[in-house]
This record gives C-alpha cells, sequence and structure tokens, in this order.
C-alpha cells in the first residue's frame, strides 16, 4: 500500500455516530419571525425580560450581514427554512428520568453518556440536550449540596431568573455578531452553571449536545459563572446523525470569572462533517467568550474540534482583571471537503495579564485549515504578556493550512511572542519509524499523538481518554 | 546474511544505483566509502525500504529472501536497522515510548512476550550505560532539539535496544567529537558479534581505528569501483577518491 493510500485512510474513518433515533417531534414550522420567537419563549414560560431581550436579539439580527471573512466556503443559508424550535414529544420530569422516551436514552448510552441512574459516569454531571431541549441533568442533588446551580438554561431563566437577567449577554452582547445575534433571537436550550463564592465544583460538569432531527438548527447557549474563589471544569460534546443536508449550528457560550475563580473550558467537537464529497455535514458558527472580571482570574479553553464541515469559532478570553490569565489550547482536524477557521482572542486590558494560545492544526483530504487568532493589548495593561505557537500539519497536497495571527498592542511594556510552523507530515518521518519496525498506521497515529500531545495533556482525564480514542478512531483500520 | 546482486535503483525517475554487488557475511564489517553524492546513503535507504526509491533491477537477498518487495517495517522486524545520516525528529514522541513500540513490535513478531514499561525500563537502562547516555534522554522527544552528536549517539542506543543482525551505519561518526567517536565505536563493537553483519558508511579512516573492517569498498558515481582490505581505507586518505577510478 503506498504512503497516500495509508494517509488517507488513517484520517478517513467513516462516521461512528451517524445514526438518527425515532423519536416523535414537537416541531415548529420553518422560519423565523417576530411570531416564532414569542412562541418559543411562550413554550419555555419565559419571563418577560428574556423575551425582550430575544426579540430585541432579533431586530439587531435583521439589520446585521452574515460575515464574509472567515476563509471559508458555503452556499447561502437560508433562514427561513430552517425549524428553530425542535423537542421531542415525550417531555421528562424534572430530576427524573422515567418519563424521557427511552429511545433517548438509548441514543446516549450508545454515544457513551449512559444517563441511567445506575450507570451514571464516575463524578460527571452530565446535561443531555438533545435538539432543542435538556432531556436530562445527572447529580443535580450532589451538586445542590455544594451549592452548585447545574442545570439547563430553559429552567434557569425560569428559577434564577435575576442571575440569569444579570450575566446572559454580559460577555456576548446580543449584537455582537450575526450568529451571536441570531442566538441570542432564537436560543432552545443549553446549560447553566453557577459555582458559588469559595466553592470548588465537586466534580466535573458535562454537556452532551445531539442534533437528531434533520430540518432543525441547534442554538444552544452556555453560561457559566464562577464566583469568587471558585472554580470549576467543564466539558461539552457534540454529536449529530449523518444527513445529506447542511444543519446551523449556532451556539454562544459565555464565561464569567469573578475575583481569584478558574473556569476551565473543554470541548471535543464531533459533528457529523459530511460525506468525502461534502454533502451534508453540520455548520458550527460558533462564539465563546469568557471575561476575567476579576483579579488573578483564569479561563482557560481546550478543544479537540475533529467534526462539523465548516468551523467558524474563536473561544476568546477578555483578561480584565489584574494578573488574570487567559489560556486557549487547541487541536482542530479537518478532512475531505471540511473547513475550519478557528482560533482565538486574548484581549489584554489589566495589568500583568497572560495568555497562552496553543493551536495544532491537522489537515488532510481537500480540506483547508486556518488559524486566527488576536492579540490585542490595551493601554492600560502594563506587563502584558502573550505567548502562542501555531502548528500546521499537512497531509497529502491537496488541503490547506492558514495561519493569520493579529497582534494590536497599544502598551510599549507588553511582550508578544508568536512561534508558527507548518510541516508536512513527512516520508521521512514515517520511514524512519517504520524502520525501527513500527507498521505505518502506528507510525502515523504515533506521530499525530506526539503532535497534539501538547493539547491533550490539558484536557481532564475523562475527555483525555476520549480524544485519544477518537483520534485513534479516525486511525484505526487503515492498512489493509 | 546480505546479498546484493546488479541492483539498479532510481529515485524520481533518475537512476542513482547502478549496479551493485556486495556480499556480507555474518560476523563481517563491511566499510563504504566515496565522494559526496555516489549514492553510499541511497545504497542504505534501498536496503532498509524507503519507499521513495525504486529498485529498478536486481536483487537484494536477506538470509536468503529476496526483501525488495517489502516494506521497511518487515525488513526491520525481520532484523534490518539503519542508523540514518540525519537522524529525524519527531516532536511529542518520546524516545523511550518508541523505543518500546519498535522492540515489541519486534518481539511480537518473533512469538515472543511484549516487555511492560516497567520491564522495557530496566532493559533499556542497560542499553544506555553501553552508550553512555544521560537516562534523560529516554523522556525526551526523538531527537528533538538534540545536538548532531546527541542524534548520532541516540541512533546507536536504538540498534543496542533492537538488536538487529544486520545494521546499516550510515556516517554515525561525523558530527561526534572525540570520546563520543570512542563511546561511539565501543558501544558498536559490544553489539557486533560472530552472527551479526555491518556495513559502516564513513568519510574518514578515524573509526576505522576503533572498528576494524574486512573489508572496504569504493562507491562513486553509483557503482563499486573498488573493493580491499582495510588498508585500502589508509590509501584513499592520502590519496583521495580522485585517483581510485585509474587503480581499477
Ligand atoms: N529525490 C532525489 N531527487 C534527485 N536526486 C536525488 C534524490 N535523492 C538523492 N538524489 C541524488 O542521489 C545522489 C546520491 O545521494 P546520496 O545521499 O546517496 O549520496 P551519499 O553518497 O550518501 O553522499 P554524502 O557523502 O554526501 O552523504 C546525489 O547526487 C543526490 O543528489
Ligand atoms: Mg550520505
Amino acid at each position: 500500500m503506498s504512503e497516500t493510500d495509508a494517509l488517507d485512510s488513517v484520517v478517513s474513518q467513516p462516521y461512528k455516530y451517524g445514526f438518527k433515533t425515532e423519536v416523535e417531534y414537537d416541531d415548529f414550522p420553518r422560519g423565523l419571525n417576530e411570531d416564532i420567537i414569542r412562541m418559543i419563549s411562550q413554550r419555555k414560560g419565559e419571563p418577560d425580560f428574556m423575551l425582550e431581550f430575544r426579540l430585541k436579539a432579533y431586530r439587531n439580527w435583521l439589520t446585521m450581514k452574515e460575515p464574509t471573512w472567515p476563509n471559508v466556503d458555503y452556499p447561502p443559508v437560508d433562514y427561513n427554512n430552517i425549524i428553530y424550535y425542535s423537542a421531542p414529544k415525550k417531555k421528562p420530569k424534572l430530576d427524573s428520568l422515567d418519563e424521557v422516551d427511552p429511545a433517548i436514552l438509548e441514543t446516549y448510552e450508545k454515544l457513551g453518556i449512559p444517563l441511567h441512574e445506575q450507570k451514571l459516569l464516575q463524578n460527571v454531571a452530565v446535561d443531555a440536550v438533545f435538539d432543542s431541549v435538556s432531556v436530562a441533568t445527572t447529580f443535580r442533588a450532589k451538586l445542590a449540596e455544594a451549592g452548585v446551580i447545574f442545570c439547563s438554561i430553559s429552567e434557569a431563566v425560569k428559577d434564577y431568573p435575576d442571575l440569569i437577567k444579570k450575566y446572559i449577554g454580559s460577555v456576548v452582547p446580543a449584537n455582537d455578531n450575526y450568529f451571536a445575534a441570531l442566538n441570542s433571537a432564537v436560543f432552545t436550550d443549553g446549560s447553566f452553571c453557577y459555582i458559588p463564592k469559595g466553592v470548588a465544583c465537586p466534580m466535573e460538569l458535562s454537556t452532551y449536545f445531539r442534533i437528531n432531527n434533520e430540518e432543525s438548527g441547534q442554538f444552544e447557549r452556555t453560561l457559566i459563572v464562577a464566583e469568587e474563589g471558585a472554580s470549576v471544569s467543564y466539558l461539552e460534546g457534540c454529536t449529530a446523525p449523518m444527513f445529506s443536508k447542511n444543519q446551523l449550528h449556532a451556539a454562544v457560550v459565555e464565561l464569567v470569572a469573578l475575583d481569584n475563580a478558574e473556569i476551565k473550558y473543554s470541548t471535543v467537537q464531533n459533528w457529523y462533517s459530511g460525506d468525502k464529497n461534502g454533502v451534508g455535514g453540520i455548520y458550527n458558527f460558533v462564539t465563546k467568550r469568557g471575561i476575567c472580571r476579576g483579579v488573578n482570574s483564569k479561563i482557560s479553553w481546550t478543544q479537540v474540534e475533529t467534526g462539523s464541515a465548516i468551523t467558524w469559532k474563536y473561544p476568546s478570553v477578555i483578561l480584565q482583571g489584574d494578573n488574570s490569565i487567559g489560556e486557549f489550547y487547541s487541536v482542530a482536524v479537518t478532512n475531505d471537503k471540511m473547513q475550519a477557521d478557528t482560533g482565538t482572542k486574548m484581549i489584554h486590558l489589566g495589568k500583568n495579564t497572560r495568555s497562552t494560545i496553543i493551536s495544532k492544526g491537522i489537515s488532510a483530504g481537500q480540506s483547508n485549515n486556518s488559524y486566527r487568532g488576536l492579540v490585542k493589548i490595551g493601554k492600560k495593561a502594563d506587563g502584558a504578556r502573550n505567548y502562542s505557537v501555531c502548528d500546521s500539519m499537512l497531509i497529502g497536497d491537496q488541503c490547506g493550512a492558514h495561519t493569520f495571527p493579529y497582534i494590536e498592542s497599544a502598551n510599549s511594556t507588553a511582550s508578544i511572542e508568536h512561534e508558527a510552523t507548518t510541516s508536512k507530515i513527512g516520508e521521512d518521518q514515517i520511514f524512519y519509524l517504520q524502520q525501527r519496525g513500527l507498521d505505518e498506521e502506528n507510525a502515523v497515529s504515533l506521530i499525530i499523538n506526539g503532535f497534539v500531545k501538547e493539547v491533550f495533556k490539558e484536557l481532564p482525564m475523562e475527555f483525555a481518554v476520549e480524544a485519544t480514542k477518537l483520534l485513534s478512531i479516525k486511525l484505526e483500520g487503515s492498512v489493509g | 546474511m546480505l546479498q546484493i546482486k546488479n541492483l539498479h535503483a532510481s529515485v524520481d525517475g533518475i537512476e542513482i544505483l547502478k549496479g551493485i554487488n556486495l556480499e556480507i557475511k555474518a560476523g563481517e564489517v563491511h566499510a563504504i566509502m566515496g565522494p559526496n553524492g555516489s549514492g553510499k546513503s541511497t545504497l542504505s535507504k534501498v536496503v532498509a525500504g524507503h519507499p521513495a526509491y525504486e529498485v529498478t533491477q536486481g536483487e537484494i537477498l536477506f538470509e536468503g529472501t529476496d526483501i525488495a518487495e517489502l516494506d521497511a517495517d518487515e525488513r526491520a522486524r525481520m532484523g534490518i536497522f539503519l542508523a540514518f545520516q540525519y537522524p529525524v525528529e519527531i516532536p511529542g514522541v518520546s524516545n523511550s515510548m518508541l523505543m518500546r513500540q519498535a522492540y515489541n513490535a519486534i518481539r511480537r513478531e518473533h512469538g515472543e512476550e511484549e516487555l511492560d514499561p516497567l520491564e522495557f525500563d530496566d532493559y533499556v537502562h542497560k542499553k544506555l550505560d553501553l552508550v553512555e547516555m544521560d537516562p534523560k534522554f529516554l523522556d525526551r522527544s526523538v531527537n528533538d532539539g538534540f545536538s548532531g552528536g546527541e542524534k548520532k549517539r541516540n541512533e546507536i542506543l536504538q540498534m543496542a535496544v533492537l538488536n538487529p543482525k544486520l545494521a546499516l551505519l550510515d556516517e554515525t561518526d561525523s558530527g561526534l567529537d572525540i570520546d563520543a567517536l570512542r563511546i561511539v565505536s565501543n558501544g558498536i563493537n559490544q553489539i557486533k558479534s560472530s552472527d551479526k553483519g555491518v556495513m559502516l558508511v564513513t568519510h574518514y579512516q578515524r573509526i576505522l581505528n576503533y572498528i576494524t573492517p574486512d573489508y572496504v569498498h569504493v562507491l562513486k558515481a553509483g557503482r563499486i569501483v573498488k573493493s580491499g582490505g582495510k588498508e585500502l581505507a589508509l590509501e584513499l586518505e592520502s590519496q583521495g577518491y580522485e585517483e581510485v577510478e585509474e587503480i581499477r
């Protein structure tokens, strides 16, 4: 078998999560207008302030234009041909899994996320979001003992309106960008985490997103607030069935860290990426941003992006508090016709703020993988420091890797360091390892695992295992 | 052990090896010398199975089997080891991890039980002593940021660990300081035995003071133009390669 064949099969494993679950849906009519938004808000029993927030966002959105600057290419999305609310008919009772449609429970089980009480993941609380609604949140009672709130955002809007009112849109304003405005208007579900003062969250929190309905978009909203001295590690996972149509996923995630608080947010994104010819797959247009509002606070994003037809996301940190720390660790894998334009923004406002960016892009097939990052140092950010490394690895010669680093500094005491490398997974590297006795498949997998190691070591244990597995799923059975 | 018969090989359509004949028997050391670009590394890589090179004519027999069509890893597991002239860097892959995987792959091939990380650790430490290498090199990424000499020494460490039947050493002596040359040569001498063959590519006589060759061959423009005993190396050192063609 030739080198290129092996490399191709190494990164072209079939998508394992592509099955569809048969459930009955309560769908809204297609299209977007104020009536639809009122219906969503009403269906969720939201207080007035939430409806107003949505309507204002919608009106803003109408005046905005879809961004064209990302290095991605796709036919225009018909926003009036999407179903904006789609919920499985059988609704769960709060705190009980008994009434969740067994087909859905089975779905999560197949995905490796058991929601049954007996089989719960060790020390990980899970919020499971199925299309537009959260179907279950585990370990709530145990978390409540510690004072931690972990529930769906829909419940939070009703049960903790003051917290929501205070924080929603405070990091990503409703008019921030086209997709954030759209999300603010129509968001359906997502997770809310609140860690009170001085509490170290006793377990990992995680949300598992699943798009099942072919015609619906998913617009989830996540809000995490860590009060003074609080800390939490949060994990996000996503998959979708294989459909020949493209589906839109436009999420907003907001993180708020107060004095001495720490939030670690990890994502393993494995949405369906379309077939070999680029038919189908998820458009993943996501706005993720955190603010280190307090002194000595820290926000760390780790992402492993292996799916989606198109990825457009820049998990960012606003470093407002003095001595605060922002981190971004990313592995983005593209293959076939996938396109990714991803990176981060580190906005240094406070004194002695520090940020680290480690980005690893792997492109194969005819895919396109771009890193886009902004490091901005404000006038008052004396002693701010940034360190960025962007490495790209190319597999084959039909793919592209690009880096777009932007630096804006208004403070001469700041130090900014940027390194970038592009390498081809070398015939010579593979030959070297094969010469030592490793077969080609092992050689390639060793090289790729070595390449991403710096990022994978940032993942929490539970996720590191999953991410490594995901990578090796993509690698398995390549020689034959 | 190794029989090369009328070997022609090309890369990107350019013929580099133009009819090589060479036989290395168990227990023998063959030194290959010759000017830059004459095809010494090409010969080593072709024997080891580098996929970029195409064998257009001739045979490569290893222990009686024609290996010309086998993948590099199959040849490696049969017992062929190449110490690279330019060892490759593999960031993020630790040296010990590579050696353990490679060693276990070879053991599996022979139906032997794999060593677990602890057992392997014991095993590899003994080999470290052989080439007087600091254990800290085990945890570092393969050749990543190694100095030129450290890379060469690391190749010999890997050879000691994998314990091949046929060692192809491509300018292992280049870039070594005087002490390192002695240490590495001693290492090679200890690994060498009556059932192993060595092909040693070099430009310099000095390594041959430590490792005595049974034969010296001169490669020029893809052909072996002269062969002789160890005294040929000395001759070359004083005369250079210019004269060689005439001697032929
Ligand atoms: N991919 C290639 N395309 C064209 N020519 C090549 C290629 N690879 C090797 N060559 C040529 O083959 C010839 C032999 O190269 P080789 O590396 O075997 O030489 P060498 O004898 O090892 O030289 P040195 O003593 O400098 O290490 C050189 O002229 C080299 O330029
Ligand atoms: Mg050479």
